[in-house]
């Protein structure tokens, strides 16, 4: 917990080496859309998918920082979800090729990718919900001896694993201040805590990469500056981070690279403070008038909702 | 009215050959929905798998009944396959309207003209289907019965083997449940995507589930097939699965000793029901009603029996009422 509040102070100014690096390696790069990255964990061609006749992810490339966190954002309906989906073989793409590590990864089973350390979560929070909170930690620990069938009935070959196992569950369970609720059914957790839960559960995986779906949806603001210090945390341990995110602020406290969408494409890159600024960000996705009052002016309103 | 002879006929019958049927089924059942969460609504078709299995290899062919009970686990593991592999992959109602199908294919697969060599046709295959079994039978000649349980000699050699069985299954499922693997399955259970997005490939577990729940089933029609040395297609109907499904929901899905308790109570109501009914109308107490009434309407005391335990113990004898309150998402 101490290391927690000091991270949620240093939010802002100093650096840390993760984020150092993370500013550094993108300095140079352009702020277009598919811009090539120095570094990259995961490259993506041609990604279409069509639902009937609406377009709803054609991406044309797009690089992913390694080490980097990268926020997705995008007006609803932009393809965000639709994208993770994609990438992580939760859905099968039209068209498109896509690497991760440099190597081709299209049509692989969204398991295999799982364990090649590209791990997600979802925006409707996935607890497992009669099973208890150290259950669930320990079903993301990866490589377990006692998953398998057989193996299984014979304890004295996987208790070693399972208590190893659970050392860093703990450990993952008392940085998302969890430790409290370990033989609690997750299904007894608030909302916000089910989110931590499942974030802590995809890092019992050491992923390199961890897709977050609306991490910050539905939780409380106390519990939000928690979750962003765990999510730098997460970068200052390696591990890159890409994310879908509605919260602007929490946007630009975060990300080191933001990548916006917008009925399915690209249309925008750079990092939060540049971004927001585009003309063509704000048009799609903040609105038009995004900075004037909203008055009791019965015009004003109207014009309000149109540009969005 | 003789209340020691329906105390006895209900207690035979309440741990007898019939109990352990259902309650070799209802450990699949525990395996397959109450662990895995899979909807097996054709329970039966692995029973009938491994009754037909001890009777075309013992009696069509004339083999050992030893060999009959590999072909019979055999059997279960390929109905299994065959019923997973299209749909598995699928949503979980998939499975259940395919199993239910298939069990019913299955019986009128076995009763057709067409197999009739094979499989007996609507007669089924009757003859010393347990023979082998029955000459091991240690107890003592002259034994007659025992106090209270009814059981002849032959019977009651089941009774002990099948009891036993039902301990190893229950102990196979304990130590399985217990381990990491019940744990992914039990995640399954509670949400695929996220124990995908884990990296566990939750296809081969449910096989696996799958697989070994029906094996246990197609032991219960083994059991079957031995104790009444006949297995008739027409005695494998849907209702057999139900009546599985209720066993395990009155203990307790997803409870190791479920099925056990469950079995027990299911058919000590079922026949404690019919016991004293047809004594009491035996004796006249009840004149609206025949004997011949007795065997509907415990049926229908039964079914209201369950919409109670339903409305006020949902969660079975042995659940945990806080568990089924939570959200399954």
């Amino acid at each position: 917990m101490p290391a927690n509040t000091d991270n949620d102070l240093a939010s802002g100014n100093d650096l840390k080496p993760g984020r150092a690096a993370a500013i550094a390696a993108l300095k140079d790069v352009p702020h277009v859309p598919g811009a090539p990255k120095p570094d990259p964990i995961l490259v993506a061609d041609h990604v279409s998918r069509q639902f009937g006749g609406l377009k709803a992810v054609d991406v044309a490339h797009v690089e992913i920082q390694r080490g980097a966190i990268t926020a997705l954002i995008g007006p609803n309906g932009a393809g965000k979800t639709t994208l993770f989906n994609l990438l992580t073989g939760f859905d099968k793409p039209d068209t498109g090729k896509w690497t991760f590590n440099q190597q081709q990864v299209a049509g692989t089973s969204p398991y295999k990718l799982a364990r090649k350390g590209m791990v997600r979560t979802f925006q409707l929070t996935k607890a497992l919900s009669r099973m208890t909170v150290l259950d669930n930690m320990r079903l993301g620990a990866s490589g377990q001896l006692g998953e398998r069938f057989f193996p299984s009935l014979l304890p004295f070959l996987w208790r070693a694993q399972e208590q190893a196992n659970e050392v860093r569950a703990l450990d993952l369970l008392g940085r998302f201040n969890l430790d409290a609720k370990l033989d609690d059914f997750a299904g007894s957790l608030s909302g916000g805590q089910r989110k931590l839960l499942e974030m802590a559960r995809a890092l019992m995986t050491n992923p390199e990469i961890v897709m977050l779906d609306e991490p910050m949806a539905g939780v409380n603001p106390a519990l939000t500056q928690s979750l962003l210090g765990h999510i730098k945390n997460i970068r200052e341990d390696g591990t890159t981070v890409l994310f879908v995110e509605h919260d602007m602020d929490m946007v630009r406290d975060i990300s080191d690279w933001v990548i916006v969408m917008a009925q399915g494409q690209i249309i925008a890159e750079g990092p939060p403070d540049a971004v927001m600024q585009d003309r063509q960000v704000i048009d799609a996705y903040l609105g038009t008038h995004h900075d004037q009052a909203l008055t009791k002016d019965g015009t004003s309103l109207t014009q309000d909702s149109s540009g969005e | 009215m003789d209340f020691g002879i329906i105390f006895s006929q209900t207690l035979t019958q309440a741990i007898g050959i019939t109990a352990i049927i259902y309650c070799l089924a209802a450990i699949g059942l525990n395996v397959q929905f109450g662990y895995t969460g899979l909807l097996n609504f054709g329970q039966v078709a692995f029973v009938a798998a491994g009754a037909y299995a001890v009777g075309v290899i013992v009696l069509t062919f004339d083999l050992s009944l030893w060999l009959a009970i590999l072909v019979g686990i055999l059997a279960s593991t390929i109905l299994a396959l065959i019923l997973g592999i299209p749909t598995l992959r699928l949503r979980a109602d998939y499975l259940a309207i395919v199993t239910i199908a298939a069990s019913e294919l299955l019986r009128l697969l076995v009763r057709s003209i067409a197999f009739k060599d094979t499989f007996g046709g609507a007669q089924g295959l009757n003859g010393k289907l347990g023979q082998q079994f029955h000459d091991l039978n240690p107890l003592p000649t002259d034994f007659t019965s025992l106090p209270v349980l009814t059981w002849t000699r032959q019977d009651l050699w089941v009774v002990i083997v099948g009891w036993l069985l039902v301990v190893l299954f229950t102990l196979l499922v304990w130590g399985l449940v217990r381990s990491p693997w019940g744990r992914v399955v039990k995640g399954i259970r509670e949400d695929e995507d996220a124990v995908v997005s884990l990296g566990k490939n939750v296809f081969v577990y449910k096989m696996q589930a799958l697989v070994l729940g029906g094996i246990i089933g197609g032991f219960g029609g083994i059991v079957w097939a031995v104790a009444k040395q006949s297995v008739q297609p027409d005695t494998f109907q849907p209702d057999f699965t139900f009546f599985a499904y209720t066993i395990l929901l009155l203990g307790g899905a997803a409870r190791v000793f479920g099925p056990i308790v469950g079995a027990i109570i299911f058919w000590f109501l079922l026949a404690g029901v019919g016991e004293l009914l047809s004594q009491m109308i035996q004796a006249g107490y009840i004149d609206f009603l025949s004997a011949t009434d007795v065997g509907s309407i415990r049926f229908i005391l039964m079914g209201l029996g369950l919409m109670l335990l339903m409305i006020f113990r949902p969660q079975g004898i042995f659940g945990d009422r806080r568990e089924l309150a939570l959200d399954a998402r």
